[in-house]
This record gives C-alpha cells, sequence and structure tokens, in this order.
C-alpha cells in the first residue's frame, strides 16, 4: 500500500486508467474482430490486418485533406478534397466502403490461388501482403508523421473526478455498434448464415448451391472493412504513418487470443481487458510504458499455453 | 435380365450416365459405368463397400474428377461445379449426412433453402417438411449436434427437400443406424417419392430394404456395373440374394 501511495496511487486515478485503457481497447478490439473475421473464414491469421487497415485510413485522410501523395502529385488531383462539415464522417464511410472492395480484390487475386494450399503458404501470403501494403503507402505517402483530425470534440466529459473524453467515449460507442452488426448479421441474415455454413461446412454448403469460394471474399471484404474502422478511429491518437498500426496488430492478435480467436464477442472483450491491462502496466510498474508490448506477448503465450480456445471460445467444437 | 449396358434405352431419363470414368488422383474407383434415372422413380444403386457407389454420386455433383458423360434433363453437368449442379435441381444428401452440427435445426433447413428467393413457397415447404418429420417444428431452436443419428439424417433429408429439387441423390441413408430408424427413413423416402413424384437415387448397402422402395436398381462391383433390372428381377435373381440380401 506504501508502494502505491508513493507512486501516486489514487482510487480516482484508477478508474481514470481503467477509462482510458478501455478506450485503447476498443481500437484493439475492432481490428481483433476483423482477425476473427477471416480466421473464422479460413483458420488463418492474417499479418497484413493491421498494413490493409492503415492503408483505408490513408483513403480516410486523403479524402478529407486532399493529400493524395505522390500519385495525387503525377496525375495532378492534390487538393481536391471534401469541404463538407461533415467531412470526417464522409470520408469515414466512403473508406470503409472502399475497403471493403479492396478486401474482396485482394481475395480474389492474392488469396484465391492458394485455395487448399497448406495454412502455412497462406500465412506466407498475409506476410508478404504486409510488406507490400506497407511499402505502397510508404512510397504514396512517405514514412512521416502525418495529423488527421479528428472524429469526436477533444474534450471531455467529468463525473465523480474521472474524467471521460470523447474520444474514448466515441471509439467505445462505434465498436459496440460494429459488434451488434456482426451479430446480427451473422446471427438473422441469410447471407450472414451462409458464410458461417461455407466456413464451417463447406462440403455441405456447395451440395446446397452455396458458392463458398465467394463467401470467402465476402469474409474479406468484410474484414478489410470492419479494420478501417479500427485504423481510422486509432489515428488522431496516434498519428498517421505507414508503421501506425502494427504495435495495433499485436495488442489486436493479445485480444483476440485471449478472448477466443473464434468469437466476436470473445474478441471484444479480450481487448478490453488487453487495453485496461496495458494501462494498467503503464502507470503503476515503474518503466512500465516501455513493458508495453512484451506484456502483450506474455498474455499471447500464458493463454496458449493454459487455455488455448481463450476465454469465450468454445474448445474442440469445430470440424467434426 | 437385360445386359448392363442398356441404361440409353429409357428415353426421357432425368438423369443420365454414359461410359462416365472417375478417379482420386491415381485411384480409378469408376471404369466406365451406364445408368440412367427416369422421371419420377427411384432407383437403387447396390453393392458391397468399395463398389464406387459413393463415387457414383459424386460424380454426378462434380466433387470427383470425372471422364464420360452425366446429363441432367438433357444437359451435360459432367465435371460441373458442386455449387452449380446444386443450383441446376439436384439435391445431394452425402455419406455421413453432412449435418451443419452447430447450426440449429432450422438454420439447416434454411440452408437448404439458400439459393431460392420466393419467402412464402420456402415457409410452406417448412411446413411440407416438418410434416413429414414433425419433430423438427417443436425443435428447430435445438442444435444439430444434439440430434440422434436418426434424427440427423432425417434433417439431411429434409434440408434436401428444402432445394425444392427435381432429383435427390442419397448416399447411404441407413449408415451407422437402428434397423427401426432405417425402416422408418425408408418408408418416408417412399412416401415422398409417392406424394411428390420425387426422382430418386439411393446407394445402399442394405439391398433388402432399397430394393422394396425402388422401381430399378443396377448392382456396382468394383467400378463396373455388373447388374441390372427392375427391382423385383433383382430380388429374386440369385447371386443378388446371397451377396446383397442374406438370403
Amino acid at each position: 500500500m506504501h508502494l502505491l501511495l508513493a507512486a501516486g496511487f489514487t482510487f480516482t486515478g484508477l478508474i481514470q486508467q481503467v477509462v482510458s485503457g478501455a478506450g485503447a481497447g476498443a481500437v484493439y478490439a475492432t481490428l481483433a474482430l476483423a482477425l476473427v473475421l477471416i480466421y473464422r473464414a479460413m483458420d488463418v491469421a492474417n499479418f497484413a490486418q493491421g498494413e490493409m487497415a492503415m492503408f483505408s485510413t490513408y483513403i480516410a485522410y486523403a479524402l478529407v485533406g486532399g493529400d493524395f501523395g505522390l500519385l495525387g502529385t503525377k496525375l495532378g488531383f492534390n487538393g481536391l478534397h471534401l469541404g463538407l462539415p461533415q467531412a470526417f464522417w464522409i470520408a469515414f464511410a466512403i473508406a470503409v466502403v472502399a475497403s471493403f472492395g479492396l478486401g474482396i480484390l485482394i481475395e480474389r487475386v492474392l488469396i484465391r490461388p492458394f485455395e487448399g494450399a497448406p495454412l502455412l503458404t497462406l500465412v506466407i501470403v498475409t506476410l508478404g501482403l504486409f510488406s507490400i501494403v506497407n511499402g505502397l503507402a510508404g512510397f504514396n505517402w512517405g514514412y512521416v508523421f502525418k495529423t488527421f483530425c479528428c472524429p469526436f470534440p477533444q474534450s471531455a466529459v467529468n463525473a465523480g473526478g474521472v474524467s471521460f473524453n470523447y474520444t474514448d467515449l466515441g471509439i467505445i460507442a462505434v465498436t459496440v455498434v460494429i459488434l451488434v452488426a456482426m451479430a446480427v448479421f451473422f446471427r438473422y441474415t441469410k447471407l450472414g448464415l451462409a458464410m458461417r455454413a461455407a466456413s464451417l461446412y463447406p462440403e455441405s454448403s456447395r451440395l446446397v448451391g452455396v458458392r463458398t469460394s465467394w463467401m470467402l471474399a465476402l469474409g474479406w471484404g468484410l474484414s478489410a472493412a470492419v479494420g478501417a474502422v479500427s485504423g481510422i478511429l486509432v489515428a488522431p491518437v496516434v498519428f498517421l504513418d505507414p508503421n501506425m498500426m502494427q504495435s495495433v496488430l499485436l495488442f489486436a492478435f493479445a485480444a483476440a487470443v485471449l478472448g477466443g480467436i473464434e468469437s466476436p464477442v470473445g474478441a471484444v472483450v479480450g481487448a478490453l481487458l488487453i487495453g485496461i491491462l496495458l494501462a494498467l502496466v503503464g502507470t503503476y510498474i515503474p518503466g512500465g510504458e516501455n513493458l508495453r508490448t512484451p506484456f502483450a506477448l506474455l498474455i499471447i503465450v500464458v493463454v496458449l499455453l493454459l487455455r488455448p480456445a481463450g476465454l469465450l471460445g468454445r474448445p474442440e467444437t469445430r470440424r467434426v | 435380365m437385360a445386359p448392363p449396358d442398356s441404361a440409353s434405352r429409357n428415353g426421357h431419363a432425368l438423369l443420365e450416365l454414359r461410359d462416365v470414368h472417375a478417379s482420386y488422383g491415381p485411384i480409378r474407383a469408376l471404369h466406365g459405368i451406364s445408368l440412367a434415372v427416369p422421371a419420377g422413380s427411384v432407383v437403387a444403386l447396390l453393392g458391397a463397400n468399395g463398389a464406387g457407389k459413393t463415387t457414383t454420386l459424386r460424380a454426378v455433383s462434380g466433387m470427383v474428377k470425372t471422364q464420360g458423360s452425366v446429363q441432367f434433363e438433357g444437359h451435360e453437368i459432367t465435371n460441373g461445379r458442386p455449387e452449380d449442379v446444386a443450383r441446376l435441381g439436384i439435391a445431394h444428401v452425402p455419406s455421413g449426412r453432412g449435418t451443419m452440427t452447430q447450426l440449429t435445426v432450422w438454420e439447416n433447413l434454411q440452408m437448404g433453402a439458400y439459393v431460392r428467393r420466393d419467402r412464402g413457397a420456402i415457409r410452406r415447404d417448412f411446413d411440407r417438411v416438418t410434416g413429414y418429420f414433425p419433430w423438427m417444428r417443436e425443435r428447430r431452436h435445438q442444435v444439430a449436434v444434439t440430434l440422434s443419428g436418426g434424427e440427423q439424417q432425417m434433417l439431411a433429408i429434409g434440408r434436401a427437400l428444402m432445394m425444392r429439387p427435381r432429383l435427390l441423390l442419397l448416399d447411404e441413408p441407413s449408415l451407422g443406424l437402428a434397423p427401426l430408424i432405417v425402416r422408418q427413413i425408408f418408408e418416408i423416402i417412399a412416401t415422398i417419392n409417392r406424394e411428390e413424384q420425387l426422382s430418386t437415387l439411393v446407394v445402399e448397402q442394405n439391398a433388402n430394404l432399397a430394393l422394396k422402395i425402388a422401381a430399378r436398381a443396377y448392382v456396382l462391383e468394383v467400378g463396373r456395373i455388373v447388374l441390372e433390372g427392375s427391382a423385383s428381377e433383382l430380388s429374386r435373381h440369385e447371386s443378388v440374394r446371397k451377396s446383397y440380401l442374406g438370403i
């Protein structure tokens, strides 16, 4: 207790860390949801998920600010931008839809040729995609930090000595909306049902007429769209640059593993826990700010050792 | 007894296989078989384990690489993709039932109606299917993995019926089920054929039951058809009685 007090421990301080940790966790949650979508569809961890989200964020950034990078300079359309009061949210919507299309395109061009290939092959392909997307963004926009501001008001509300800033609240709200939308889509729509069936029972699904290969493409599209939300929400917090999603991806992996990589709800719960834990580690352990990444890796290892299905995953119920 | 090459004799065959060969990589499973399923009738495909019965159905659905000719309603469907063959109106209930175990009974049936857009008719077909299998109505929210083997088989047939198929392919509906359940299932298959004139090609090791509901039958041995004829002819045939009826 004395030690904690010496470190400046107060109860409201703790709650404050929990709140801002949850805000960061919500960003990991959206990327973790994107990972879960592809994992459920094809059992592959998509290492390019973060970079895809980063690229989507550049699309939104370009639409808002008119900075289309080298491409815009060459073709002479830099400076064209959405001059509207709601520019950020319109750009957000366009970038999400564009990402959906790009996700489908990536699956058709890069993943489809490897249908039925060993999983390791697919993992290597996603690693290749990681460096391609990173390189393209770096080539076009350069490896410099850009400011991309701001979807939510830069202020906070105070409640009981704890300040909730609108950015955290907004990110959490968007995450909840995505989670609910995904749950409704997969549970109550015919297409969502077919996507579930196609990934779990490809043969039976084809025998009732499901084009399973397109279901996979659709999974990539949805995943890219959800990932885009993650990138666009985090960019105002961390600044925009081609490497901005790399630590987020690691935390998202930790979250997905912790919650159960098959479970969307698990991914969100896992992400919030990770966000809060990392905030506490950063605050209450001397020098803890630098321990966040190793800590995330530690969580991955411990969960895989003790409970490979994760907190909310159902062990051994698949592929009967 | 007709020689085993006269499949094309029937001019109005719904499904017709001519000199079909199929192989899994280097292993050849079918060595040129010909058979026909006339519209509205039940045809049985008999034979021991490994004779090529399942492969024959897989050749129809495009699930195995095939040479020769497979025609459905006069259209060439050889090596079609399974999803395209299904969309033409062929419902294939695979061996082992292909139950979507983590989905509910209702979701399994919905998957059967996946390519259809006619909501009202789908609703009516749900009533029609649960007319054959009344237990599905009360238990439609039950997850399929908790069903018994017989119930899973019925669900697989129900899912196939939800496709409103013109041809039903049944792969060993008796597999691993108790005799009483098997009899029940065959009675339902016969009823469906009688009431809806649904053409059916059923693969079975249990020749006794299959010959009871079939109009015609073929006997397969190591990838070749060795006997064919009407069900009553075959059930009187000496070698069929010995090898497959256990008499």
